[in-house]
């Protein structure tokens, strides 16, 4: 019986160690949880969040948008326009080294730009206006434009996806449609290729080479200054409760998108502090497919955009009203380019206007088939909310729930939704995917070349046009309204109002970078 | 007995073949595109396209699985869309998890369940037959994610004595490992303590009806040597193959423990390669569960041996 005891003892001691251990913080391991898996580790190749984070941890960028949504040299030390507006000079700061030791040069930011331009929209975008690329020193690279281009800059230091990394050339070389298979940067961090696990861990440790810029960090601008020894993703945890239980236990440091219902918990945790790092936040986004009927009808695409006002989306998909606000721009408010030019249609609308309105565009009853993801906790209730409303003004609604990858599957279909098509589906944009008339993916008129939704106008596309050419920041400020008034006008999608979804840390976790994403370089750990 | 495993097995092939090709067809048949989830929310058309392309789903259905039958045959269960891994190297690293949570779970089950099912059978009609019963009912009603929740708050946030989450390799130390997996085993093991407590007392409870335990008695054996001895080593057939359903049962239903624990098994590999259209793991990971199923078979049909001489292959 003495030695059942005694055993029963060591095994408890045993035992409590081990948990007591595993909650200990060693300051210099910073232990997150990111929004999402890790599966693929090309941020160029795909435009997923966790693939442009995965890129900022270990690439660096010829230039950054800092929290004020101005562009800043980053990796560019100088650099100089021509009069005529059509060669750009950079010369690259010194200091810069891949992770393998090898100096960056022109001719690695030349391969990477050209592999960026090949599957970015706005990189594509630019490479219509270059002429050619050449590096005539290794630490200098020049840009030819056949034409005047407005927003070089802008695309360069683009700060979401896809953004314009640099690689080494060798990598950089792989083709655009094909995934690279070697992850070296030059950026503050290096991927331990050896220690990742999709769906489990990936680690990073950091990069004592690198040259941070002596300026204050701010968004993705500024000194890069790395404080931990190791940032460790936690790709395991993704239940919700969990990642709240593992926060209170100090088995995490951050937690990167708590669901919305934690925040009430999470709020009365005396060791956890709330942090809105990202404050522009993101955008819910109700998209009309504009192949098939109903919404290949502009008057009906105006009644439906009249029924969705934005705060009934909010208010049940949200919920906390300190992290939504109404936003009647269709490029992120509190913006350069933000506005509620031409918005009238949806922001002073009611229940009576969208019913008059649906009377009087001939809708016949056509079903609207809606999609709704039911394991996305971010927007799955927004379909519900679509559905009410528009069955309000009047129309009829088929609300079909799936997994979210069947959503993405089938927002591809351009078949009428009796053939696996739609007619609806919503989502939610990151300010920085949306602030521009160019990197707005819902804004492009270009019919079945464009987004998802295939809407066509030739107007919205001049006023692109006239956009990408302007170099004065006030006429593209005139012609991102114009553009607004008129995707309003013909309904191009339903902008449903911004939210924050701050991150949640332990109190002794400090230096949050404010920006468009979750950056984590000037974090430290006491 | 050889010629019998060597049968055993050779019968598994018809049956993984039945299972490559139904669930090849059956993934290509149902809604879902791994190339539009792969490109990412901004993708357009043509470049989910290119994807669909370099992964070769532009092909006809009969050239895919032309394809991925010959690599099945040359024992390549090919690359993960998703992971870009070999499926094979994919499953060897979540194989651990699942294995150790499989193992500690049926461990304490059988040492908790068997004892309690005896000592039930034993004291038929007492209290603490009763309270087995109830405890059974109990332990088959609660769903796992509640008793989850429960353990972690008392345990882990209150107690303090066990982590949340998370899973630490062996190779890293014992302690850690075990810790890691005491709470998950436990609530893994409570609907099997309560299978196999009740298939032990009705086993039990059969044997000490049996002329052979009146006779042991009358020779005057003691009362535990009659129980175990006797009664429960007669009773060991039923035992061991409900013991055999349940760690087939507990491979694939791991998942919802797996993912309340954090812990990176091979029940969240199949959620997020089914939730991300991964063909190629899919269809890795439920022939390898189809084997393991067949095998486990062949473990419990081998062991009657041991359990009753009598029974002979």
């Amino acid at each position: 019986m003495l030695a059942a005891r005694a055993l029963a003892l060591v095994a408890a001691v045993a035992v409590a160690g081990a948990g007591a251990a595993h909650a200990q913080s060693d300051p210099k391991v910073l232990r997150i949880v990111p929004h999402s898996n890790l599966s693929i580790l090309d941020p160029i190749w795909t435009t997923q969040y966790m693939a442009r984070n995965h890129g900022y941890m270990i690439y660096d960028t010829l230039f950054g948008t800092d929290e004020k949504n101005q562009v800043k040299p980053q990796m560019v030390e100088t650099w100089t326009v021509s009069p005529d507006n059509r060669l750009w000079t950079f010369n690259l700061r010194p200091g810069l080294e891949f992770h393998d030791g090898a100096p960056v040069t022109g001719e690695d930011v030349i391969a990477s730009l050209q592999r960026w331009g090949k599957r970015d929209a706005m990189g594509q975008k630019l490479m219509t206006f270059v002429d050619r690329m050449d590096s005539p020193t290794p630490k200098t690279f020049r840009i030819f434009l056949r034409e005047p281009c407005g927003f070089v800059l802008e695309a360069l230091g683009k700060p979401s996806s896809n953004v314009p990394f640099v690689m080494p050339k060798r990598v950089a070389e792989t083709p655009a449609d094909k995934q690279i298979e070697e992850y070296i940067g030059s950026g503050p961090y290096i991927f331990k290729r050896d220690e990742f696990k999709p769906g489990d861990k990936a680690v990073y440790v950091k990069n004592a080479k690198y040259v941070p810029r002596k300026e204050a960090p701010s968004g993705t601008a500024g000194g890069k200054y790395v404080y931990v020894d190791r940032v460790e993703w936690n790709l395991a945890l993704r239940d919700a409760q969990a990642q709240v239980n593992a926060l209170a236990k100090g088995e995490i440091d951050i937690l990167e998108q708590p669901a919305f219902e934690s925040y009430a918990a999470l709020q009365t945790d005396p060791g956890v502090q709330i942090v809105n790092s990202n404050p522009l936040g993101f955008q819910y986004m109700g998209r009309f497919n504009h192949l098939q009927p109903p919404f290949n009808n502009v008057k009906v695409r105006q009644a439906a955009l009249a029924a969705m006002i934005q705060e009934p989306f909010l208010r049940a998909q949200v919920g906390v009203k300190e992290f939504y606000r109404s936003c009647a721009s269709m490029f992120t408010c509190g913006t350069p380019y933000g506005s509620a030019k031409g918005s009238d249609i949806q922001s002073k609308s009611n229940l009576k206007k969208a019913q008059e309105l649906l009377k009087a565009s001939g809708y016949d009853g056509t079903p609207v088939v809606i999609l709704k993801p039911t394991d996305l906790a971010a927007i799955q209730k927004l379909p519900d909310v679509a559905a009410q409303l528009l069955r309000q003004a009047g129309f009829k609604v088929d609300l079909q729930a799936m997994d979210w990858n069947t959503v993405v599957s089938r927002r591809a279909k351009k078949d009428p939704p009796a053939q696996g098509g739609w007619n609806m589906f919503l989502t939610a944009w990151v300010a920085p995917d949306i602030w521009n008339p160019l990197t707005n993916p819902a804004i492009g008129a270009l019919g079945e070349k464009s987004w998802f939704g295939w809407p066509s106008d030739e107007t919205i596309e001049k006023l692109r046009d006239q956009f990408a050419r302007e170099t004065d920041d006030a006429k593209k400020k005139a012609l991102a309204e114009a553009i607004q008034a008129r995707a309003f006008e013909v309904a191009t999608h339903a902008p449903l109002g911004e939210y924050a979804n701050p991150l949640a840390a332990r109190k002794n976790v400090s230096g949050f970078v404010i920006g468009p994403g979750n950056i984590y370089w000037n974090i430290k750990k006491n | 007995m050889t010629a019998f495993i060597v049968r055993r097995l050779t019968a598994t092939l018809p049956v993984l073949l039945v299972v490559a090709v139904f669930v090849f067809l059956m993934l290509r048949l149902t809604p879902g595109d791994p190339a539009a989830i792969l490109a990412g929310d901004a993708a357009s058309a043509e470049q989910i396209e290119r994807i669909r392309a370099s992964l070769g789903l532009d092909r006809s259905i009969l050239a895919q699985f032309g394809i991925w039958f010959g690599n099945l045959l040359a024992g390549d269960l090919g690359e993960s869309f998703y992971f870009k891994m070999k499926v094979t190297e994919l499953i060897g690293q979540r194989l651990e998890p699942t294995l150790a949570l499989a193992t500690l779970t049926i461990a304490i089950a059988v040492l908790v369940a068997v004892p309690l099912g005896v000592v039930a059978a034993w004291r038929f009609g007492g209290w603490f037959d009763r309270a087995l019963m109830g405890f059974s009912v109990l332990g088959f009603s609660v769903p796992v994610f509640v008793l989850a929740y429960i353990l972690i708050y008392v345990v882990s946030l209150k107690l303090g004595w066990l982590p949340v989450q998370g899973y630490h390799r062996l190779a890293d130390g014992f302690w850690p490992f075990l810790a890691h997996l005491i709470l998950p085993a436990i609530t893994l093991s409570v609907i099997y303590i309560a299978l196999i407590a009740r298939v032990t007392r009705a086993s039990v409870l059969e044997a000490l009806g049996e002329d052979y335990i009146r006779t042991a008695r009358a020779k005057g054996l003691s009362e535990l040597r009659v129980v175990v001895r006797h009664a429960l080593a007669n009773a060991a057939v039923p035992i061991a193959t409900v013991i055999g359903i349940g760690v087939a049962l507990l491979i694939g239903g791991v998942v919802v423990t797996e993912s309340v624990y954090a812990i990176p098994g091979l029940g969240r590999l199949t959620v997020d390669a089914v939730l991300a259209r991964d063909f190629p793991t899919i269809q890795g990971v439920i022939l390898f569960f189809s084997f393991a199923y067949v095998l486990i078979n062949l473990i419990v049909d081998l062991s009657y041996v041991f359990f009753d001489p009598r029974i002979r292959y």
